[in-house]
């Protein structure tokens, strides 16, 4: 294992000095996701394998490019999982892709995301050098917080070789429920429940239909379920749908066309926008297939969010840009701390903003 | 006595009355204090053992005002130091001897509360107890509730990703937080985040969170508001040994439950808690347990059960389940007042703040008992055991020579043991300028370097907080030789 990491260093150190980029590679399910790769690729999946598991801790480490199928099963065994539900998008999917993506599944808005379950990671930098940050305990404020810097980043900041998460127990009991609602009032009804104490862990609307999960100890779900009424899922047909809408295998997705990913207030109104759309997140992520990008950026923005291009044809993704772009303060930081952990601009350049 | 800051490695060299003649001409008279008398009250925060004058006290009453001091500070090169309440227990908002205090308490507006969006944007200069209070009205509140929080503030709660005893199941502030409003050191307007649950780009948000006010001064904060719970109801376990109170508290877990909180006190915490606020806490047990559960009644009911099952088990000499919401706010009430009541048994304290991982709780304890003997120094423990989050009061009396030289020295033992039961030397106190030196404990050269050139990439100067948080690679090296000198073995390579 260590001469894999010898191996990147020398890998890295070439680049470098050939003034060439790096597209790091783990199991490449999210290739897809920003920009496209540029330049050779690092292999980093071989770099594998659960380091540390002790379920009374309630944290997990684990090399970066292991797969998540299988730190997924090992978790399982003892009844844990990451509750904040990755989406996989493949069955090669790693760790590292998943923090490095920092994507969040259907129970987000209950639970968190990726960022807010990773305690520590072991980082090699564009310098060469191999760096620890955080740790494997729940609450460590020495130093800076790198490990959350981490989830999203893209790869632009260094390879992952080391992550250490929170895990939690699986819910007790889980329950899914289906009304028949228009956008707006399911909307209105998923904001009005988010402020009761309901053990709603994830919302889905799409083409007149609201979704609902309930989780948590068999009490609590049965109670809720006697409050909002609604139809009951049998329980494969409801696991298959939250699979589906995790994987981005429900037939909304289905097709080459565009797809965006808004990030809006839960509050902000339905969007005027013209396509399809599918809501989660208690109305915080939408989901909207083609349209134009300029109208979506500005109505994203101005119900105070944003909107990636999350799945799109390089020559759109190259026109229109898959991240919304940043205001010239932010991009300075973005600029700068690019520099801090990668002063040659090796690794994953140009994947998430043109120059970092 | 104190101890005199010669902590801030770096001097910066300010013209003092050219600071004072800018910053007169963009504030009014009021919100500048230059004499020494006016400063003295913010020559420390928490840790009264370190003190230290600035040049000038600044208080702005609104963001315009900040903006204006922090254009002023950048300009003439002067370090610029934020604080909120000072109730910070790491010398965090101890003044810089070359530069601003600048207090953010006069920003102290609750600008809206939306029960709808379930958010509350205020100004860091908000009591964190008072979000709670105007939420109230909605039936939600603001999750993250550490013990000062009467007193303490949002700003100071973001700059330091304060946690409560309620945050193993709620979070963290850094959990809790939506976006951070606030001024670069250039005096440029900045927002992390957005009323969305995530933003493009970084995750500058999460880094703010715990930055010691390094990177910039917060101007205005939006929290997540929380339902609050229908039930919620504590069980006091008393053990009369403290590896069986541990060794619970791994138990709990292992059962799959996940306490709204779960504290633990030592003897000595008890003993001094008792008399001061009668919590009805057992004054005979080695340690006690405070667990909580939280929800509807009936999953309230079956948690509790499960608890008490599992802590009747781990040996527990007693149980009490609190019967009523006076009762549990009285069970509690102990735990919150345990920095003072122990404040009342001596001159000074230190609290110390190491994390380790939670298996390990029983070990720490006693091995502080043999510290507190080696050192000859009381000392009380109240941990956030859930966390594995340990607060051991040091108790000393800096009048008495050597004592608060045997403190610190007792402090750094435990901070050392704590990077070597595979935790960390501040869970949620920060590193401020007590910590600084035992960094190099946790980090490499490198990493330190790392932390170096993420500061620099929000501050080139280095005017924000400067001496705290990080140390400089110098200081580092000192230390590494001093430990490697020492009997005591290293700890990572
Ligand atoms: C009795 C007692 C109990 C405590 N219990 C807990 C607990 O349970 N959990 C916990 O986490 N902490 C606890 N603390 C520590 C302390 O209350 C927290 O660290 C708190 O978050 C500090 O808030 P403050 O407003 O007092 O900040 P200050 O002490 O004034 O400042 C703290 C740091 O934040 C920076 N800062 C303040 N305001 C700003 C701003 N607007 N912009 C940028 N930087 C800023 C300062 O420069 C400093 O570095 C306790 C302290 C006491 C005295």
């Amino acid at each position: 294992m260590e001469a894999l990491i010898e191996n990147w260093v020398g890998r890295v150190a070439e680049a470098a000095s050939a003034g060439r980029s790096l597209a790091i590679r783990g199991g490449g399910s999210k290739a897809f996701y920003g920009h496209p790769e540029n330049g050779d690729v690092l292999e980093v999946g071989a770099y594998r394998g659960i380091v540390a598991y002790e379920p009374t801790e309630l944290v997990v480490t684990a090399r970066a490019g292991t797969p998540l199928s299988e730190l997924a099963a090992a978790l399982a065994e003892q009844g844990q999982w990451l509750p904040f539900e990755p989406p996989h998008f493949g069955a090669a999917a790693t760790l590292g892709g998943m923090l490095a993506a920092g994507l969040s599944g259907p129970r987000r808005q209950a639970v968190g995301a990726v960022r807010d379950f990773v305690l520590g990671v072991k980082v090699l930098s564009g310098a060469g050098e191999v760096l620890s940050f955080g740790g494997q305990v729940m609450k460590n404020v020495a130093g800076y917080d790198v490990p959350r810097l981490m989830a999203g980043s893209l790869g632009t900041l260094g390879v992952l070789l080391e992550v250490s998460l929170k895990v939690l127990p699986l819910p007790v009991a889980e329950k899914s429920l289906r009304f028949t609602i228009d956008e707006a009032s399911a909307l209105a009804r998923l904001n009005q429940w988010g402020g009761q104490p309901l053990p709603i862990s994830a919302s889905a609307w799409h083409d007149g239909v609201l979704t609902l999960r309930l989780s948590g100890a068999a009490a609590a779900v049965a109670a809720a379920q006697r409050a909002l009424a609604g139809e009951e899922l049998p329980e494969a047909d409801a696991v298959a749908f939250w699979q589906s809408l995790r994987e981005q295998t429900h037939a909304f997705f289905a097709g080459d066309g565009p797809l965006w990913r808004l990030s809006l207030p839960s509050v902000a109104p339905r969007q005027a926008l013209p396509g399809s759309t599918l809501i989660e997140w208690g109305g915080a992520q939408r989901w909207l297939r083609g349209g134009d990008s300029r109208a979506i950026r500005e109505a994203a923005a101005k119900a105070g969010g944003h909107a990636t291009l999350f799945r799109a044809d390089d020559a759109l993704k190259a026109s229109a840009g898959v991240f919304q772009p940043l205001p010239a303060p932010l991009l300075r930081i973005h600029r700068n701390l690019k520099h801090a952990f990668d002063p040659q601009g090796v690794f994953n350049r140009g994947r998430m903003y043109p120059g970092l | 006595m104190s101890i005199e800051s010669s902590v801030a490695d770096r001097r910066f060299p300010v013209d003092r009355q050219a600071l004072v003649n800018r910053l007169r001409e963009v504030l009014p008279a009021q919100a500048l204090l230059v004499e020494e008398e006016a400063m003295r009250p913010y020559d420390c925060d928490g840790l009264t053992a370190y003190r230290q004058l600035p040049l000038i006290v600044a208080l702005p009453a609104d963001e315009g005002q900040a903006q204006a001091i922090l254009k002023v500070c950048h300009e003439l090169k002067a370090p610029v130091v934020p604080r909120g309440a000072a109730t910070g227990l790491s010398g965090g908002a101890m003044p810089h001897r070359d530069g601003v205090l600048v207090s953010l308490a006069k920003l102290k507006k609750i600008i809206r509360v939306d029960p709808v969006s379930r958010t509350a944007v205020v100004q860091p200069g908000v009591r964190n107890l008072s979000v709670s209070e105007a939420a109230a009205p909605y039936g939600l509140y603001y999750a993250p509730d550490p013990s000062s929080q009467i007193a303490c503030t949002i700003g100071g709660n973001v700059a330091e990703n304060a946690g409560g005893v309620h945050c193993l199941k709620y979070g963290l502030t850094v959990h809790n937080v939506l976006r951070v409003r606030g001024l670069t050191i250039e005096g440029e307007i900045v927002e992390f985040g957005n009323a969305a649950l995530d933003a493009p780009g970084y995750d500058l948000l999460a880094l703010l969170n715990g930055s010691e006010g390094l990177l910039a001064m917060i101007t205005e904060v939006t929290v997540k508001l929380t339902p609050k719970p229908e039930l919620a109801q504590v069980v006091i376990a008393s053990f009369a040994d403290v590896r069986l109170a541990g060794d619970a508290v791994a138990s709990i877990i292992a059962a799959g439950i996940i306490p709204a909180g779960l504290e633990m006190m030592d003897k000595k915490a008890i003993h001094a808690v008792e008399p001061y606020v009668n919590a009805g806490y057992d004054m005979d047990a080695e340690a006690i347990l405070l667990c909580e559960s939280d929800g509807t009644p009936e999953e309230v009911a079956e948690e509790i059960g499960r608890m008490t099952a599992v802590l009747e088990k781990s040996g527990a000499s007693g149980i009490r389940v609190s019967q009523d919401e006076g009762e549990r706010l009285k069970f509690w009430a102990g735990r919150k007042a345990a920095f003072p009541a122990v404040g009342r048994m001596t001159p000074d304290y230190l609290c110390m703040d190491g994390t380790i991982p939670r298996k390990r709780l029983a070990e720490m304890l006693l091995a502080i008992n043999g510290l507190s003997e080696k050192y000859a120094l009381r000392c009380a423990n109240v941990f956030h055991a859930g966390d594995g989050n340990l607060h051991p009061l040091i108790m000393y009396d800096a009048n008495q020579p050597g004592e608060l030289e045997r403190a610190a020295a007792f402090g750094a033992e435990i901070l050392q043991l704590s990077v070597r039961f595979g935790g960390t030397i501040t869970g949620e106190h920060g590193v401020g300028i007590e910590k600084i030196a035992v960094m190099a404990e946790q980090f490499s050269l490198a990493e330190i370097a790392t932390f170096h050139g993420l500061k620099a990439a929000f501050d080139e100067h280095g005017l924000l907080n400067p001496g705290k948080g990080v140390p400089t690679l110098a200081r580092c090296r000192e230390y590494t030789q001093a430990r490697a000198g020492s009997a005591a073995t290293p700890t990572r390579s």
